[in-house]
């Protein structure tokens, strides 16, 4: 589930409010807020969608964990999905290296 | 003559709501309800698209990657590709529709790339068109929806479809969650794409697919077929959302003492898998994938690894627990019944797109999960958009239609009792989730269940229209509970194993029960058995 919006990171634009398939985050008067943590669906979406990093999603589906954010900003966990699949500009390279069909023997 | 307008028009409403006049309304903005807006905008319909989370990253195909069912037009290959999953789906696909479909999701795929979509590119240099990154895709879809003129509603759930006089599908209202107000659109012809049932179960990408547009399809007079298809369970980190069933082809199975669990597999040895989780805790580790396997896996499906590399596990050499979790009709193949080429339903002007139709008829009874239903998505979608956009060109003049809500449960005064959301939501997936009540079907089990949920269902008819923070949550309970009753009266319906609905008490397929189940019914739900095309002039002939 959702666990941290990195304030030092956040420019507050929203983006994760408007991304969120299951609407789990509140505009605020400043940063968005994790509003309803329940509704979350594990789908990490919304870290793919954070131009800076500032979102984590912890991988377990079910039960709300404690997270170490100074832990996530050194392990250089914020944002690992989106340099993985492609959507920064040092890793666009990698938007085309799907090897399902090597896999799947298409 | 005048310049059509491509755009829906908004038109004045009362506070707290706004409300569209459009030609085709298209409820749900995964690929099917997409490519459905897009399809219809290109007959130049004015269209507007209603989505219940956001378009471009709801649905189970924005959070995932999937096989598509591309297959180059060669006679020999397209033969090999119809003929792959006949018998596995108990002989009920339609060659003539799974034709259709193989050409449409062609043609649309390479329209993909035009667009675009980076396809990867193998060793030969052929652009290689069989999987699809979901985020990639649907953030693509999402751009092509809006740059065809469509008009998208995000965070707007459909509470309910609206009738006109004579009961042709004419629009739907609903919420828009963000805004706190109430949206209508009138439209001539309605697509629902809303995907299918997975009952909350979080498998991945899916807890926004609870059946919604099916209670809706079902309040208008709709009917439904194949729902005993309805139990695929997908395997995932005990702990996680990550379903990817496909990757543990390379795992082996164990129990907690570290034996192997006997027939355990992701394809063909998942019920094996299943009977253990009944009696403990299951573990796998993905030992069988060597040399560059590994690091395919990782590039093909980065989400795959999320769960292992945020919690210190290495799947190729670390055992870690499993579950299987509820895919419902999202990669079963039971939905609304499709009764013509332009996936017209049985009321008039409603269509059905992707996983909210049945794919019985390219998938028969066995799973359309990953290439099936991407295919059926990009051309169920295609089909029924140019349907709606058609249906709605010949409707005539539409000023002075006099139009009724059809909503039920949750949205009519009672003042019996409170509707409870989460309490039925919860008792709904006590019924499905079991393995040993829907993956191992059985008579009694089924009959035990269907007792149950019919009671649920009296005591919800019953109960007050639920409050406006809660509406939404009550008719997705609501439509869960439908759902379930529709599975299971089909379930009881068809009297032997095929496919992956398996009958404890009919282990065998029956080639007199070569036939599909038709389903319907709220306060009364009903079956009935239609004939297989190719066992009805078989029948003819003798």
């Amino acid at each position: 589930m959702i666990e941290v919006i990195d304030a030092q990171r956040c420019t507050s634009c929203d983006i994760c409010v408007n991304v969120c398939p299951t609407n789990v985050f509140d505009k605020t008067d400043g940063f968005p807020v994790i509003a309803r943590q329940d509704d979350c669906q594990t789908c990490f979406l919304c870290e793919l969608y954070c131009p800076e990093d500032a979102l984590f999603v912890s991988p377990f589906a079910d039960i709300p964990q404690n997270v170490d954010l100074e832990a996530l900003r050194q392990n250089a966990l914020l944002g690992s999905y989106r340099r993985a699949v492609g959507w920064t500009e040092e890793t666009k390279h990698h938007r085309d290296i799907d090897r399902s069909y090597l896999l799947f023997g298409h | 003559m005048t310049v059509r307008p491509t755009r829906a028009d908004r038109v004045s409403a009362p506070a707290g709501s706004v409300e569209f006049d459009a030609d085709v309304l298209v409820i749900g903005g995964g690929p099917a309800g997409a490519w459905a807006a897009i399809s219809a905008a290109e007959q130049g319909a004015r269209v507007v698209l209603a989505e219940k989370g956001f378009c471009g990253t709801s649905g189970a195909t924005a959070a995932a990657g999937t096989g598509v069912w591309y297959v180059d037009p060669e006679p020999a290959l397209r033969e090999a590709a119809m003929a792959n999953r006949e018998k596995l789906g108990g002989h009920l696909q339609d060659r003539r529709w799974m034709a259709s479909v193989l050409d449409r999701t062609y043609e649309q795929s390479n329209r993909l790339a035009d667009w675009g979509y980076p396809y990867p590119v193998d060793d030969n240099g052929k652009s290689q068109r069989n999987s699809l990154q979901g985020p990639e895709y649907m953030r693509l879809m999402r751009k092509r929806t809006k740059q065809a003129g469509v008009t998208i509603l995000d965070h707007s759930p459909a509470l309910e479809l609206l009738v006109d006089e004579k009961g042709a599908a004419a629009g739907a209202s609903g919420l828009r969650r963000q805004k706190h107000d109430r949206w209508t659109v009138r439209a001539k012809a309605v697509v629902i794409a809303t995907g299918g049932c997975a009952f909350l179960s979080k498998t991945l990408g899916s807890n926004v697919l609870t059946g919604d547009g099916y209670l809706m399809a079902a309040e208008a007079g709709a009917e439904f077929s194949s729902m005993e298809f309805s139990n695929p369970y997908a395997i995932s980190a005990a702990f996680g959302s990550v379903t990817k069933t496909l990757f543990y082809g390379w795992a082996t199975f164990t129990y907690e003492d570290g034996g192997v669990v006997p027939g355990a597999a992701s394809k063909g040895g998942r019920s094996a898998i299943a009977r253990a989780l009944t009696q403990g805790p299951v573990y796998a580790r993905l030992d069988k994938a060597d040399g560059d396997v590994p690091r395919q896996m990782r590039v093909s499906q980065p989400n795959f690894f999320l769960p292992f590399d945020r919690t210190g596990i290495d799947p190729f050499t670390d055992r870690f627990p499993v579950t299987l979790r509820l895919e419902g009709t999202v990669r079963g193949t039971g939905g609304l019944r499709i009764v013509d080429d332009s996936c017209a339903t049985t009321v008039p002007g409603l269509y059905a797109a992707g996983d909210a139709a049945t794919r019985e008829l390219i998938c028969g009874g066995f799973t359309g999960g990953g290439s099936h239903n991407a295919a059926w998505a990009m051309s169920s979608g295609t089909f029924a958009g140019q349907g709606a956009a058609d249906y709605a060109r010949h409707a005539g003049p539409t000023r002075g239609r006099r139009l009724s809500s059809t909503g039920t449960v949750a949205l009519r005064q009672r003042a019996e009792r409170p509707f409870k959301p989460a309490e039925l939501a919860k008792a709904v997936q006590d019924e499905v989730f079991p393995y040993e009540l829907n993956y191992f079907r059985e008579a009694g089990r089924l009959g035990g269940s269907l007792e149950r949920l019919d009671a649920l269902w009296v005591e919800v008819s019953q109960a007050d229209a639920a409050a406006a923070d809660d509406v939404f949550r009550a008719r997705e309970s609501a439509s869960m509970l439908a759902t379930a009753r529709w599975m299971y009266r089909s379930g009881l319906a068809r009297q032997e194993s095929r496919g992956m609905h398996r009958r404890d008490d009919f282990p065998d397929q029956d080639d007199r029960q070569r036939h599909y189940i038709t389903s319907g019914g709220l306060d009364e739900v009903w079956t009935s058995v239609r004939p297989h095309a190719e066992a009805a002039y078989a029948e003819a002939a003798e």
